[in-house]
């Protein structure tokens, strides 16, 4: 069975357009395989980033029918194949090639957030003892692949470009892990509130919805940062007691 | 020729896994400057997909466990042609290099005191994995990029190197071209570090990312270098076989350490039917023990689908061969069944292998809580590689280093699982702090124009041919299915010289490769470049097999079952010949000193 496959294709800085391409297609293909084979047969100077292939590096980001997913993961039976499958770059990040997108500025945003600064070790041979419960919650942030569709997705850049002055919901989710760590002691709030904005994100649970993780980075890491920006520098109680200190 | 910009370091360090982040990483902190080469973006190399953990004999879960059985351990798996040297330097440091990951902002899972957790794996004695879940490559990745991010270490992204660069027998940096623009760079740098992975892009069926072309093996041995043992390739017993698109992605082997049992279409465990004398000792006698040991029963022998990887491989090549395989063509590999020993089994399984879980799912639709999945053995890490001083990581060419997969002598003839993530800080660590050194006390080099000019020239050959010529992409093709159907899993003399002959045809068509369009991005451009390294890998690979007329871990000679005595005084060595070519030659293996010697025999028991 053939199936059409709408790619979008450009020249260097130049205009682009959607261009059909028909390939075969059979059992277990995802989208990634689909165009993969197009490269090789018909299309050798495609554009497309990837690694892994299986969903663990997070580098084949792309929106496929106009939703942000991962080329790999996402299986051509969960399509619809009498029509064409449009498969365009990021939008929320500068185009380079044809599916290929500039996400250097993703990079460039991690270095702004203070680092892991752990607290003494717990144990004279320099460990620390930390039980299974307590970093439960620091793990699912950690399986963040950085696939970077949460950015793509999150509104706040894609239609405000904000990227100056928000540094969306992957990197509020690197600095939730940072700040939940039970060994981290460096203080991160008043740079979320001031310097990433957090108050920016109105919760609208986009980025949760394409996590290809499933990560909740909504609930389990946006919203306790913005209860912990919150407390600190809002509750009208913490504001009385800091005149009189 | 302007064409390219130039920039200079100290220390450059090739690939960004985690040998190349952790090198990298040391040297920033001996005080050099440090450039950082990556193929992909930051954080996306082959690293990222390790699963079940990193070995360090920390301890933690048993306290028998100490250097002296994880060194035996890893003696023992390489069959004895390890450099003994480079399994006690890796064996002692191991866990430090562990515990500095977390004070770096690595998160483990614990045990019920809240110390790193450590969880069983094959051919180590012990419960010696530190982990997370099972995507502790993601969590050493990551924590390495995240560290690296404060230290001024500059790298350059989507760069692929084409040219090592020598100054008077020295090396002295590289020649790359930037992926996403196609334009030329010139490196010099004092001291030049390999990290550049495998080459499972050889091979058809392969667990390996698009990455694994040997560019490291293949750039060392062009510049001079010495390999030895490209014969041991590493196939993973448990690869995905179904859905074709999937084929070859790794099945961590934390499923068979967390309880699960492979089984054929008669339903028999049949890792029982045939357990190496070596083994027999230390596996266990019945389902019942196996259970027990991985339950964390001390005094039970660990279950026989814990054998090594090179053995597992080639029990389920036996069972599908003859007629016993799973309806795709592998065998079933069972994690379900200990719903029937614990409570809240499903939530463990999906506690434990997460991410195997969640592949399923999503690649097969089916639910490992559930149902057994099918798995068959796939090219997944080459034990041989660029030959290296085991303290320096030094490799023949002055100046230039290597560390990680590309660098050879740790794991001998067959890898032990979780041997390679700690392989990779702690040779990593090496190279960086070595190499750092040596750019330190030497003196000032250059970059050869000629040879800069020329590279540039021939990697931009593709284009002037055009794109109605040789097609790369089917080169490549082919050639992955000589290697998987010639040089593969069983070997056999007549099949790799005809592989040999068909690898010939190959680099006389890859002289014709053509490609179309603009340097920007361009695929089919990547994939010509990178073919010249697959030749060069998959070249010496075959002809060390033919050389090696013996069977010993990662190889398997069908013409040669056995082991001899004599094939295990000494690694096969390859390199390039004077007039081009490859020279095949035998050398022997240091002599282990008395104390190790003791160690290893005080394991056997």
């Amino acid at each position: 069975m053939d199936a059409t496959f709408r790619l979008w294709r450009s020249e260097p800085g130049g205009a682009g357009a959607l261009t059909d391409y028909k390939t075969p297609v059979s059992e277990g293909m995802v989208v990634l395989d689909a165009v993969h084979r197009i490269q090789a047969e018909q299309a050798p100077d495609l554009a497309v980033r990837w690694n892994c292939k299986a969903g663990k590096c997070g580098s084949c980001s792309a929106e496929i029918n106009g939703k942000p997913r991962l080329m790999c993961m996402t299986r051509l039976s969960t399509l619809d194949l009498n029509k064409p499958v449009i498969v365009e770059p990021m939008k929320t990040f500068p185009l380079i090639k044809d599916l290929v997108t500039d996400v250097s500025w993703n990079f460039s945003v991690k270095k702004t957030i203070q680092k892991f600064k752990p607290r003494q070790p717990d144990a004279p041979d320099g460990t620390w003892r930390m039980a299974q419960k307590d970093i439960d919650r620091v793990q699912e942030h950690r399986k963040c692949i950085e696939c970077f569709l949460c950015q793509d997705v999150c509104h706040v850049l894609r239609d405000h470009g904000k990227h100056d002055e928000f540094i969306g919901p992957r990197f509020l989710l690197y600095a939730a892990q940072l700040e939940m760590n039970p060994l981290d002691t460096a203080d991160r709030l008043h740079d979320l509130k001031d310097k990433h904005n957090i108050g920016y994100c109105n919760i609208t649970k986009c980025c949760t919805a394409v996590c290809p993780e499933h990560i909740k980075i909504t609930d389990n890491a946006i919203i306790p940062l913005k209860e912990r920006v919150v407390d600190r520098f809002y509750d009208p109680v913490t504001r009385l007691l800091r005149m009189f200190k | 020729m302007a064409t390219h910009q130039t920039y200079n370091y100290d220390v450059l360090v090739i690939g960004a896994g985690g040998a190349g982040l952790r090198a990298a990483i040391e040297a920033a902190n001996a005080g050099v400057t440090v450039g950082l080469i990556c193929k992909s973006l930051l954080g996306k190399a082959h690293t990222v997909m390790a699963e079940g953990g990193m070995a360090a004999a920390m301890g933690h879960n048993d306290d028998r466990d100490n250097w002296k059985v994880h060194f035996a351990d890893t003696m023992r798996g390489g069959q004895y042609v390890n450099n003994w040297r480079m399994a006690e330097i890796h064996a002692k440091e191991a866990p430090e290099r562990v515990r500095e990951l977390e004070a770096w902002g690595a998160v483990f899972d614990r045990t019920p005191d809240g110390r790193i957790n450590q969880r069983n794996f094959g051919g180590h004695r012990y419960p010696r994995l530190a982990h997370v879940g099972d995507r502790t490559g993601l969590e050493l990745i990551r924590t390495l990029q995240d560290h690296t991010v404060y230290l001024g270490v500059t790298v350059h992204m989507e760069h692929t190197v084409i040219q090592l660069l020598m100054d008077g027998g020295r090396a002295s940096g590289v020649v790359a071209y930037d992926r996403e623009r196609g334009r030329f760079h010139v490196f010099t740098a004092k001291a030049v570090i390999l990290a550049t992975g495998g080459v499972g892009r050889a091979y058809k069926i392969t667990s390996n990312s698009w990455e694994g072309t040997g560019d490291g093996h293949a750039l060392a041995f062009r510049a001079g270098a010495e390999l030895i043992d490209m014969e041991f390739i590493q196939f993973h017993p448990t690869g995905m076989v179904w859905p074709p698109s999937v084929k070859g992605i790794l099945v961590t082997e934390g499923v068979r350490g967390e309880g699960g049992v492979l089984k054929n279409s008669e339903g028999r465990r049949f890792m029982f039917d045939d357990i190496p004398d070596n083994y027999k000792p230390q596996t266990a006698s019945d389902a019942e023990e196996g259970w027990r040991y991985v339950t964390g029963d001390k005094s039970a022998r660990r279950p026989p689908e814990l054998l090594t990887r090179d053995h597992v491989a080639r029990s389920i090549n036996r069972e599908v061969k003859a007629g016993r395989g799973s309806p795709h063509g592998g065998v079933f590999l069972d994690i379900a069944w200990i719903k029937e020993k614990i409570s809240g089994g499903e939530a463990h399984i999906k506690r434990k292998l997460p991410s195997m879980y969640h592949q399923f799912k999503e690649l097969a639709d089916l639910d490992i809580t559930t149902t057994p999945m099918e798995v068959g053995p796939t090219t997944h890490y080459i034990m041989g590689g660029i030959k290296v001083d085991a303290d320096s990581q030094m490799s023949s060419i002055p100046g230039l280093y290597a560390a990680g997969e590309c660098a050879s002598g740790i794991n001998g003839a067959n890898r032990l699982g979780g041997n390679s993530l700690s392989d990779l800080i702690v040779f990593g660590k090496r190279a960086g702090e070595y190499a750092a050194e040596y750019a330190k006390s030497s003196g000032p080099i250059k970059a050869n124009d000629t040879e800069v000019d020329k590279a540039i020239k021939e990697s931009l050959a593709p284009f002037d041919r055009g794109g109605r010529v040789e097609n790369p992409y089917k080169v490549q093709e082919e050639l992955q299915d000589t290697m998987q159907s010639l040089v593969g899993i069983v070997r056999l003399e007549d099949e790799m010289k005809e592989a040999h002959s068909r690898l010939q045809g190959y680099k006389e068509r890859w002289t014709r490769v053509g490609v179309s369009g603009h340097r920007e991005y361009n695929g089919g451009w990547h994939t010509a470049i990178d073919l010249l390294n697959l030749l060069d890998v998959a070249e010496a690979i075959a002809l060390s097999a033919i050389e090696r007329r013996e069977s010993r871990g990662g190889h398997f000679r069908e013409d040669y079952p056995d082991k001899v005595a004599e094939f295990g005084t000494f690694n096969i060595m390859v390199k390039q010949a004077p007039g081009g070519g490859i020279q095949v030659s035998r050398l022997p293996l240091p002599a282990m000193p008395a104390e190790l010697r003791q160690v290893v025999e005080e394991q056997q028991q």
